[in-house]
């Protein structure tokens, strides 16, 4: 090319080279955009996250300790039936609540009228006479003397300490009345108010008084729920994928079994729950409220998630690895169980986590089965009564006592935390056993 | 691996043993199974818990379904499958006592608790409110009979309360409340917006003459804005209030006493909604709280005689109960004999 055309034409003044470095800044700039776009939506996404864990977090950290009051009890042996050593059942049937209502009459003898008396013994939670019972149960040497023991307040007590009501409203705008202030900072000038880490959070089941009340039930209930669901859903989804994937005939009937699990997967949850309840519930006889029932109901939700991502990973397997198999003389059962699978499998694997994921943070269906109730006690098989953990959010976030808001709170930090536990599993499972080619 | 595929092939008969297991006739069982109101759950679980510990029967089981709900699933039949107790922040209804007798439901004990007032609350860093029904017809009304004394109905033209009375505060009128799926919000339409409705004759007068009409015109709540609903979350209703010192909220009495620090209750027709003020019947927006019991299954699920005796002891439901503590406003001293009395002597229920 000649070289003087060629700088004339190229020259830096030239139109023709102006127009296209400025195209070329342009698109640049485009590009700049374009990304800087994607990583603020990164961060936006990333905020609301920090928000919504930082607001739980917050809140819920007074539920992780629970105030209690140091009170002297005369475990006065003609309180209990017969002599040492004692019976159980005398140990289980003495008045643990006189007793506990008499150490706290000890401790404020000024305190005679009965109204007063009546918001005295209210200072101390209801259910403190079952865990004294429990206590004198485990260590029946407690019989005869007076001990100074770490009894849980009721619900308002924890809240005041909290700093959760305002002592200088007028007495009537609260719920502790004045008088009872005036007790608690006369106890705590005592040093016998403490904070202590709420062992009840985590063992104990559902209660009305929240300082009692626990996530153990509703923990346990999803567990059940949940590997009932696991059992059902992976291998039937699983299953249902390999067949549709590598052997089904290609006509109208497998078509439209195609189109009806896609359709399934965006049918509304609350569907599943009522099919539950007229199928398994009216139908079947099976029992209300009982995480077998709930377990398969979440299991038909969650096929189609599981079968449609399962599909994904069989198709993303290359055809060179079933043919290669095929031509060393495999059969088709064989390409696919031996070679197939093996390689599909971090993927499905990663279909049914969602799938789970999915069915661990669902109420809806469980409100048709029952599931969405009040039970107290901590369930030990697949047929015993349960909740799940988002119902227990649910129904402690409708309670009107203002303790249940951090407890609540609480409770959405464990959900979450079983979530990160439950994906972070998974990725670690699947670098472990995926193959790249 | 033709085990693992004798495995595969094995889970179909493996769920359809499940089930059989399971299925059958339903066995008898050993808690007491309550469903019904999400208004009265809050205090029939803090029975059903002190009824759990302080007996050798299993803790009830509590299911929130709301009044409706909980009375369908209760008078589906009669045996095991189904339902002990129902709660209901309403009387049942003739249909639905129909509905239980033709499914051999037949013998019903009612038993009223207590009462609930339903309050229009707000924060305390605004002013106390003082209404009458009629303001809280006008406030929350879609139509309302015309200002200038026209026929017919005009589209709720009011956008503060001041517009309504010019006592009212110049706010922007904005209420939280339930939906309509909720039996608080059937009270409040029935007690306070039909109350306020009977304040015009011409309103009063059709009810007479087209009762469809009627309940249209003192039923409906506006869509304009002006009333929010909020879900059945009373709580959160509570917290929102206390954030926006201009809003109004509508919920039970449980939650105003729970949160006094925080929100107060507007004077009704000149009556503060208090526990001494429900409880005599001034206050004009409260309701019964119901419990129906099954009287064919006492003697075959363990408990149902001592839940009713816990239920109706004094230190239950009685003054100083622990139900007071929590709300509840409980019934006169007559009346609460007669209920207590009812589930003793196994009083049957005739509505027809």
């Amino acid at each position: 090319m000649n070289k003087a055309a060629f700088a004339g034409n190229d020259s830096p003044e030239s139109p023709v080279v102006r127009r296209l470095r400025a195209g070329i800044r342009a698109r640049y700039r485009r590009e700049r955009r374009f990304r800087r776009l994607g990583a603020a939506s990164l961060v936006v996404g990333a905020l609301f996250l920090l928000w919504l864990l930082g607001t739980s977090a917050f809140k819920a950290a007074g539920a992780f300790s629970q105030t209690c009051i140091a009170i002297d009890i005369a475990l006065d042996a003609a309180e209990f039936d017969g002599d040492a050593p004692y019976q159980r059942e005398a140990i289980a049937a003495a008045p643990y609540n006189r007793m506990i209502r008499a150490a706290l009459r000890a401790a404020f003898p000024e305190v005679t009228a009965r109204r007063d008396k009546r918001r005295l013994y209210q200072l101390i939670s209801d259910g403190v006479q079952y865990h004294l019972r429990d206590r004198v149960l485990a260590d029946p040497q407690l019989i005869g003397g007076t001990h100074r023991l770490w009894l849980l307040a009721d619900d308002e007590v924890d809240l005041l300490i909290k700093g959760r009501i305002d002592r200088n409203l007028p007495q009537a705008n609260r719920r502790l009345s004045d008088q009872s202030i005036n007790w608690i900072d006369r106890l705590q000038a005592d040093g016998r108010v403490e904070r202590r880490f709420n062992r009840h959070f985590f063992t104990a089941g559902d209660s009305r008084d929240a300082e009692q009340a626990g996530i153990l039930g509703a923990v346990m209930g999803s567990v059940f729920t949940l590997g009932v669901t696991m059992l059902l859903a992976v291998p039937v989804g699983i299953a249902a994928a390999v067949y549709l994937q590598e052997f089904a005939p290609r006509n109208r009937f497998i078509d439209l079994v195609e189109v009806n699990i896609n359709n399934l997967a965006a049918v509304p949850s609350i569907t599943f729950g009522l099919l539950g309840l007229a199928l398994l519930i009216n139908f079947f006889g099976m029992p209300r409220s009982v995480p077998l029932v709930g377990g398969m109901v979440l299991a038909l939700m969650t096929l189609p998630t599981i079968i449609i991502s399962s599909r994904a990973a069989l198709a993303a397997v290359p055809p060179r690895i079933r043919q290669a198999a095929l031509a060393l003389g495999a059969s088709r059962v064989q390409a696919v169980v031996h070679h197939v699978l093996p390689l599909a499998l971090p993927g499905m694997l990663t279909g049914a986590i969602i799938g789970l994921a999915q069915a661990l943070g669902e109420t809806a269906p469980l409100l048709a089965i029952g599931m969405v109730a009040f039970i107290v006690d901590v369930p030990g098989a697949v047929t015993d009564p349960a909740t799940a953990l988002p119902v227990q959010i649910y129904l402690w976030a409708d309670s009107p006592e203002r303790a249940f808001v951090e407890r609540t709170a609480a409770a959405i930090v464990v959900l979450l935390a079983a979530l990160a536990a439950v994906n972070g599993l998974i990725a670690v499972l699947r670098n472990k056993v995926e193959k790249r080619w | 691996m033709s085990a693992n595929l004798a495995t595969l092939a094995g889970w179909p008969a493996a769920l359809a043993g499940l089930l059989l297991l399971t299925a059958g006739p339903a066995q008898a069982r050993e808690h007491i199974h309550i469903v019904g109101s999400s208004t009265v759950y809050p205090f029939t679980t803090v029975v059903a818990e002190k009824f759990g510990r302080a007996t050798s029967f299993k803790t009830p089981i509590i299911e929130s379904t709301g009044s409706g709900g909980g009375l369908k699933l209760f008078c589906a039949g009669a045996g095991a499958a189904h339902p002990d107790f129902t709660n209901s922040s309403r009387r049942i209804k003739k249909s639905e006592f129909r509905q239980c007798m033709e499914n051999g439901v037949t013998d019903i004990i009612e038993i009223k608790i207590g009462y609930d007032g339903i309050v229009i609350a707000n924060s305390r860093r605004a002013p106390r409110m003082a209404l009458t029904r009629r303001e809280i017809f006008l406030a929350l009304a879609k139509d309302i009979p015309s200002p200038d004394g026209g026929e017919s109905p005009v589209p709720n033209p009011y956008r503060t309360w001041r517009d309504i009375n010019p006592d009212l505060p110049a706010a922007a009128i904005e209420v939280l409340g339930p939906p309509p799926t909720s039996g608080t919000r059937d009270a409040f339409v029935e007690l306070a917006m039909e109350g306020g409705c009977q304040s015009f004759k011409g309103l009063a007068a059709m009810r007479k003459t087209d009762q469809r009409a009627y309940q249209a015109a003192c039923h409906h709540l506006r869509e304009d804005g002006a009333f929010v609903e909020t879900g059945e979350n009373d709580n959160l209703i509570v917290q929102k209030l206390a954030a926006t010192p201009n809003a109004f909220g509508i919920f039970g009495f449980s939650f105003l006493d729970q949160n006094a620090d925080q929100v107060q209750g507007a004077r009704v027709d000149g009556v503060a909604p208090e526990f001494e003020n429900i409880a005599d019947g001034t206050y004009p927006i409260s309701r019964p709280l119901y419990l129906y019991a099954k009287a064919a299954h006492i003697g075959v699920i363990p408990g149902m005689r001592e839940f009713m005796a816990e239920l109706t002891d004094e230190d239950t439901w009685g003054e100083e109960g622990y139900l007071t503590d929590r709300g509840l406003i409980p019934m006169p001293d007559a009346e609460r004999a007669q209920f207590r009395r009812a589930t003793v002597e196994r009083l049957r229920l005739d509505l027809l």
